[in-house]
């Protein structure tokens, strides 16, 4: 077990390595001159070569890599090139916005696909089953920020329950609107996320359904349905947890484009904003951070999934 | 106690994969369903328990003590699997749930029939691993089947199915998923649970030479339907059917030097048996 | 016998040999019935085929020009001429859609290729080189997985401003290395299996041998995944385009249709339905085709498939696993 996780963490390890390796190249290399494009067409040639000496752009690449990374390990992110703000404190600060909101998210992903992918699984061949599969399938092909378009006109247009934009100046210091701000949204991604989180669900206890020991529960003397829960969904979950990793990716791509439609002051739309703006060292801060934290989720996920399976427990 | 199976018929979808098989199992007796694969020995047993896949159903008539279990609700039917009517499987490997220990599977069939403590169920789980002969109870009980050979999980899974003392055992093919060393002690243990209860048995195999140990009638289907009910001495002497001369045929050497062949009413031969082409 | 009889008579060798090539031949299309004969099979295909159609029409034709504005008549409801009614700009909105169809399907094929080749790329490297290549390319791979396409697409659009070649490569390279991931494996049993063993014993080129054998074996996981990988890459343009690191304004795209429209949805919340299911049709035939694929290719439905490994890193796709 000890072997599985130092394994496990060296392979995390390596990957933020190439991760950051990977960003720094894609954002450094160009087949232009950032200092150029940031200064501008007008600009004169002492304007750009003040530039690329304040960026660090006539160092040799692999010190200007190391010196990213230095800053990294310290806390810091870098500073914006527009702006001047520390990454790593604009981070924190809308961190406060997306994080409740993957958190919501996840949340109601959860909640929404497993009961109902059990119940299509267990009602499979007859109506209600095959309705909630078409059902699943369908809500999963939808574009997450239609999705949220068609939950504002409901909700906000036409119910007028709750807000259709924004997110509260007072931020969670007044908990109340910055929850309701935060549900619509937290919605959207949970039931899209939902749908594709239930199908898998479906298939699982599909898969379950059919296993020997189930049967074996129902022989001694369970109904088939308690059988099914009581043997089959343990193991079900354990195969959900594998995919959870994948949730929480799907669900941080999600809130990036949910934030921009619901004008939500969080890492995404802060994200997409320094793209559009080519703030490239921001950038390239936000990027490491994202990745890095799909990675460690994934990370994570492997540990709690060889913890609970008996099987993988011990050493072979 | 008796089981009286009269033209059960099993489809699955509109394919009929049991057409009309009937047969009677006596208190005490100890029947054999024979057949090669397919000829839905399988199928008979999962419909008598109401545990046919999704998709197959069960028409005729089945009664055990007089109530009829076609058409029972699940509810009721549940009251009598492992209570009065236990049912061991074919593969020990995926019979039994991989994330929990043995001694919990056991005890749960206690612990359903009988609403023990969790502990008294350990204590009954452990006595009851003691029975089928499993090493060491008291530390194989915290184990899991992954852990367990193919031959101690067979037996986990007899524990399993007898810890409520049914008056009827279903063995499905106990044996054939085991290796041959292993077959016979299987057998021999199933053969003295059964005796020392007085339980009825149905055991379901394509092996004659195995069934001629432990049942003392035979009914041989094919594709779904009966072919031939005589007891064992019959059937491996004078066989009627060409399904059971071709498993006569079949069966492994080991069925000439049976002196042990207990209830099988065959008398230790010496040369194959004429009868057979 | 007459002389055209003696004439006709092939040699028994030969016809049974020209039999089993037609029989052959009959069951490597016999997947393509089976794919039919699934309803979910048959709805992919119909999606698909009508939304290239649409493609190549609108090439020449549309019921409007689909950028000329008439603010006189912006709003209106469905009906005729504008069947699906038109925007707050008075662009017809059916034309609109006619047009957007083109840059989706340029966007799933490009993806499409650029995923096949990435991807065949990898798990040839993964499958064939010599050992620590083949490990690195492993990790490697592994990796990229995380990268969910979003991702990809923002770092590339952060250096080269955003465009259809960026959507295009983000889903390739996100889903390239996510059928490199699937392949891989089926790569490694096929060459390590005993029939290419025969092959070679037999006297085929490697080559050939490869040829031969890998193909059927692969080619069906294969084809799945590039149909899921297509959805996804509708779905990746849709939200990219959004985002504006999509289409360029000037090219008419589904998802940039969506982010226009957005300012209207408080007075004309209909005219944002019509491209938002335009795209949820075309991702869910892709879906279904791919699903459907895998039940005509692989009926014990147990390859190609790892149920504790889901693919990762596409943008929004967790494709059913059953083991």
């Amino acid at each position: 077990m000890i072997r599985y996780t130092l394994t496990r963490l060296a392979l995390l390890l390596l990957g933020l390595l190439v991760a950051s390796v990977l960003i720094f190249l894609t954002l450094r290399v160009l087949p232009g001159d950032i200092a150029q494009l940031i200064a501008g067409t007008n600009s004169t040639p002492e304007q750009i070569a003040a530039i690329r000496e304040r960026l660090g752009l006539n160092q040799p690449l692999p010190l200007q890599y190391l010196e990213w990374i230095g800053g990294v390990l310290r806390g810091d992110l870098g500073s914006s090139l527009l702006t001047g703000s520390s990454v790593s404190a604009e981070l924190a600060q809308k961190a406060q916005v997306t994080v409740p909101l993957g958190i919501m998210s996840l949340t109601i992903a959860i909640l929404f696909s497993i009961p109902l992918g059990v119940l299509s699984a267990m009602r499979r061949g007859r109506a209600g089953g095959t309705g909630l599969s078409v059902g699943a399938q369908s809500l999963a092909a939808v574009p997450v920020v239609w999705a949220g378009m068609m939950f504002v006109v409901v909700f906000a247009v036409w119910l007028g329950w709750l807000p259709a934009q924004g997110f509260p100046r007072a931020g969670w210091n007044d908990p109340a609107a910055a929850f309701r701000s935060l549900l619509l949204p937290a919605l959207t991604i949970g039931i899209v996320e939902g749908a594709m989180l239930m199908r898998f669900v479906r298939s699982a206890t599909m898969q379950a359904v059919g296993q020997d020991y189930v049967r074996t529960a129902a022989a001694k003397g369970l109904t088939r349905n308690a059988a099914l829960i009581r043997h089959g969904l343990p193991n079900v979950g354990l195969s959900v947890i594998t995919v959870l990793g994948l949730q929480v990716a799907g669900i941080i791509v999600g809130a990036v484009v949910i934030e921009q439609l619901f004008s939500l002051p969080g890492i995404g739309r802060m994200l997409v904003a320094d793209v559009s703006a080519r703030d490239l060292p921001k950038v390239q801060g936000e990027l490491l951070v994202l990745t890095g934290f799909v990675l460690i989720i994934g990370f994570l996920v492997d540990l709690v999934h060889r913890v609970i399976d008996p099987r993988q427990r011990e050493a072979s | 106690m008796s089981l009286k199976v009269t033209d059960l018929t099993v489809d699955i979808g509109d394919r009929r994969v049991v057409d009309g098989v009937s047969f009677e199992v006596p208190d005490g007796a100890r029947v054999g369903l024979i057949g090669e694969s397919g000829s839905g020995k399988s199928l008979t047993a999962l419909a008598i328990l109401g545990l046919l896949p999704d998709g197959a159903e069960a028409g005729g008539s089945v009664l055990w003590n007089d109530r009829e279990l076609i058409g029972m609700p699940d509810r009721e039917l549940a009251t009598l699997r492992g209570d009065e009517i236990g049912i061991v499987f074919q593969e020990p490997r995926t019979a039994l749930n991989p994330i929990r220990t043995i001694g919990r599977q056991i005890g749960e069939s206690i612990r359903i029939h009988e609403g023990v403590s969790r502990n008294e169920a350990r204590t009954r789980a452990i006595a009851e691993a003691a029975r089928v002969a499993l090493p060491d109870p008291e530390r194989i009980v915290a184990r899991y089947p992954h852990q367990l050979s193919g031959g101690q999980r067979q037996r986990a899974a007899i524990a399993m199915a007898l810890a409520c003392r049914p008056r009827l055992l279903i063995a499905d093919e106990p044996t054939t998923a085991l290796d041959v060393t292993i077959q016979a002690e299987i057998l021999e243990l199933l053969l003295s649970l059964v005796e020392d209860d007085g339980m009825s048995l149905v055991f379901i195999t394509h092996d004659l030479a195995v069934l001629s140990q432990i049942a003392t009638h035979g009914v041989v289907l094919e594709d779904g339907r009966v072919v031939e009910t005589a007891p064992i001495s019959t059937l491996l002497s004078a066989p009627t059917s060409l399904v059971t001369q071709g498993l006569l045929r079949d069966a492994t050497a080991t069925l000439w030097r049976a002196p042990a062949s207990r209830g099988s009413g065959a008398e230790p031969q010496t040369e194959p048996p004429g009868g057979q082409s | 016998m007459s002389a055209p009889e003696t004439r006709r008579r092939v040699p028994e060798t030969r016809r049974r040999a020209r039999d089993t090539r037609t029989s052959a031949r009959r069951r490597r299309w016999a997947w393509l019935r089976r794919l039919w004969s699934l309803s979910t099979g048959r709805f992919g295909l119909i999606v698909v085929a009508v939304v290239t159609a649409t493609a190549i029409i609108a090439r020449f034709w549309t019921p409007f020009d689909p950028r000329q504005v008439a603010i006189e008549n912006r709003w209106a409801l469905p009906g005729w001429p504008h069947l699906l009614g038109t925007d707050g700009t008075g662009r017809d909105i059916l034309s609109l859609l006619m047009a957007g169809s083109r840059t989706t399907v340029v966007v799933a094929v490009g993806a499409g290729v650029i995923a096949t080749v990435i991807g065949i790329a990898l798990a040839a490297l993964g499958a064939l080189t010599a050992r620590w290549l083949r490990e690195s390319v492993a990790v490697l791979v592994d990796i990229l997985i995380a990268f969910p396409v979003l991702i990809i697409a923002m770092m590339i659009s952060a250096v080269w401003g955003g465009s259809l070649a960026v959507v295009i490569w983000s889903v390739g390279i996100g889903f390239g290395v996510n059928i490199a991931r699937v392949t891989r494996p089926e790569l490694r049993r096929v060459l390590h299996s005993d029939f290419v063993l025969a092959g070679r014993a037999s006297g085929l080129t490697p080559l050939q041998n490869l040829w031969r054998h890998l193909m059927p074996n692969v080619a069906p996981v294969f084809i799945v995944q590039l149909s899921w990988g297509m959805a996804v890459a509708v779905l990746a343009e849709a939200g990219l385009s959004y985002l504006g690191f999509g289409a360029p304004v000037t090219e008419p795209s589904w998802g940039l249709l969506l982010a226009e429209l957005q300012q209207y949805i408080t007075v004309y919340p209909l005219s944002v339905l019509w491209p938002g299911l335009a795209i949820t049709f075309t991702v869910l035939g892709l879906n279904l085709l791919g699903d459907a694929l895998r039940e005509a290719t692989d009926p014990t439905l147990s390859r190609g498939r790892d149920p504790l490994h889901p693919p990762r890193g596409a943008i929004r796709h967790v494709p059913e696993v059953v083991a």
